[in-house]
């Protein structure tokens, strides 16, 4: 080997090194931020929910488990599941079955698609408080002499055995609080379908007609199998995002005890009634829920990924 | 001919799904365009019988300075995300550092925790740094935990870039810093739309963040428009008004710029 190569072999290295030490220091500062604003934060948030912090001092008084045993036994935290798990259901289910549909009918070469889609799309440009504060007025659930919203619409239209009374529904207002969720999230749920149905190659539809399937059968047999993992995904990022649903029942409703969910009653117990403990323990439910969920589907993705 | 006749009655459940995306909007406008004397929730299905302007100035003239505020957040908010995230991207896509995929999921998880898990500790900090209450510690706290969602779209975005491009600068003599500024920010205009985009209209949508960082000077539009609801005060059609004036630029930023907004949401679900 000759000197010169040797020279230049060095040089490289040296480059190199140097440029990957600046890659490191460009990217150290994010890392470091999300390290301690995320992680550090969440571990903070965990050593709060094992003291006895209440009031506006902080007490970091160690108590074990106290705080998840309290919630485990506080009839709201009853609630809050109940309600988060009837939500879940029909805003998940809702999300699925109309953005398949849609998607559906959408994937069938249909003129003026692209119109369609941004129009089913546009609710997720807007904020669950605008939603919220709209769709509170559209299912006000006053009925007779002071009827109005949808009840006063579905009354014009003769549609009378539709008047109900929302969200104000005792024991199931939730479930009705998923309507503008569905309204907000079916679009996007559309569009990852209408992704995964893209994704199809029509060849594989075109050899099922060859053998004589139907359109229906091509779908039953071909496209829908192929798309399961579509569903899938957004199974988890739906499911996620009903675990963390807030600001939507905020705006609708307030801080009614009977819409609560977690994420609002540890906003409200912290910040109105500073029981730090309790709204750290809340806060550690949630991220656990989340974790459970969104983990798997993370590690899964990740490794797709890098067997690419 | 049974192809054509199949089409034609797809449109009939495809007008139905439009007719309920669009209640909520018509609503807001047929409300904000009657004027106060017209405006009763009996008649609120009814077209506003001429145009008035009522709604939209009342509602205006309480939430205007709540809409700066919300500029005033969300501008810088989403240009300091995107220098990071793209910055971010680069390093990560086309340097790979011993533990880079150790520091990768950890970093995506980040955009999925509910924030209601590290709220305590994020008030007790900008409290401890003199932020709490004030605009520059929302924008503070929209940059930081939009580094997961910003990173990832640039990392995906820079990944398509081929690697010749880059071992043709670096013949060239172009180290690292000279490389991204001269060959790969030029290319990743369309990453940019797309990063900006989203981190505008999430940082525009925020609620927790805001409610539980900033004092009522400082509240963005989306705070002031809950409490406006929540208020017996403020009358109904005034809040219809209202709301739209509040949905307003991200709806504008829908319309002219959609396919860089759905590329931004198809990036959050792990999905090109």
């Amino acid at each position: 080997m000759t000197v010169a190569v040797k020279e230049s072999r060095r040089r490289k290295r040296f480059r190199f090194d140097k440029d990957k030490a600046i890659g490191l220091a460009l990217v150290t500062p994010s890392i470091l931020a999300v390290m301690v604003f995320v992680y550090g934060f969440i571990a903070w948030t965990l050593r709060v929910s094992l003291s006895a912090w209440k009031g506006l001092l902080p007490d970091y008084t160690f108590v074990g488990l106290d705080n998840f045993r309290q919630l485990a036994s506080d009839p709201r935290f009853h609630i809050d599941v109940r309600n988060t798990v009837i939500f879940t259901v029909v805003f998940v289910g809702g999300c699925l079955i109309v953005g398949l549909g849609t998607a559906l009918l959408l994937d069938q070469g249909i003129r003026a698609e692209g119109f369609f889609r941004s129009l089913y799309l546009f609710p997720m440009a807007i904020s669950f408080i605008v939603t919220g504060v709209v769709w509170r007025w559209l299912m006000n659930p006053a009925q007779g002499d002071r009827i109005s919203g949808l009840n006063l619409l579905f009354d014009k239209l003769g549609l009378d055995f539709l008047v109900n009374t929302w969200h104000a529904t005792p024991g199931w207002g939730i479930a009705f609080v998923a309507i503008p969720a569905i309204w907000q999230m079916s679009g996007y749920t559309m569009a990852l379908y209408l992704a995964g149905l893209r994704g199809v190659p029509e060849a594989l539809r075109e050899a099922a007609r060859v053998d004589g399937a139907t359109e229906l059968q091509v779908y039953r047999k071909v496209v829908l199998p192929l798309i399961r993992p579509v569903t899938l995904s957004a199974l988890i990022i739906l499911g996620h995002i009903s675990l963390k649903v807030f600001d939507l029942i905020v705006a609708m409703a307030g801080k009614q005890v009977q819409l609560d969910v977690p994420a609002i009653y540890m906003w409200t117990t912290t910040f109105d009634g500073f029981f730090f403990g309790r709204g750290a323990a809340i806060g550690i439910v949630l991220l656990v829920s989340v974790a459970v969920l969104v983990v798997p589907y993370l590690a899964y993705t990740l490794r797709q990924e890098s067997g690419q | 001919m049974t192809q054509t006749r199949a089409r034609a009655w797809i449109y009939i459940p495809l007008m139905f799904l439009a007719l309920f995306y669009l209640v909520p909007m018509f609503v807001m406008l047929d409300t904000g365009f009657k004027s106060f004397d017209e405006v009763s929730l009996r008649t609120m299905w009814d077209l506003p019988k001429s145009l008035a302007f009522d709604n939209f100035v009342a509602a205006w003239e309480a939430l205007s300075p709540n809409v700066m505020n919300s500029f005033k957040i969300v501008v810088p908010a989403a240009i300091l995300s995107a220098s990071l995230g793209s910055i971010n991207g680069f390093v990560l896509a086309k340097w790979k550092f011993k533990g880079a995929n150790v520091v990768f999921p950890l970093l995506l998880f980040g955009m999925f925790i509910p924030y209601q898990s590290i709220l305590i500790p994020l008030v007790e900090f900008m409290q401890s740094v003199g932020l709490s209450g004030s605009i520059p510690g929302l924008i503070l706290t929209h940059i930081i935990y939009g580094i997961p969602i910003t990173t990832l779209i640039f990392r995906n975005y820079f990944a398509t870039v081929p690697e010749d491009l880059i071992e043709a600068a670096k013949i060239d003599g172009a180290g690292i810093w000279s490389t991204y500024l001269r060959v790969l920010l030029p290319l990743s205009i369309p990453a940019f739309v797309v990063v900006l985009i989203w981190q505008f209209t999430a940082a525009w949508n925020d609620f927790l963040f805001a409610v539980v960082l900033t004092d009522n000077t400082n509240w963005p539009v989306t705070v002031a428009l809950n409490n406006m609801a929540g208020s017996q005060i403020i009358a109904w059609n005034v809040q219809m008004a209202g709301s739209f004036l509040a949905a307003l630029p991200t709806l504008l930023v829908y319309i002219f710029l959609g396919r860089y907004f759905i590329r931004g949401m198809m990036s959050g679900a792990l999905k090109e």
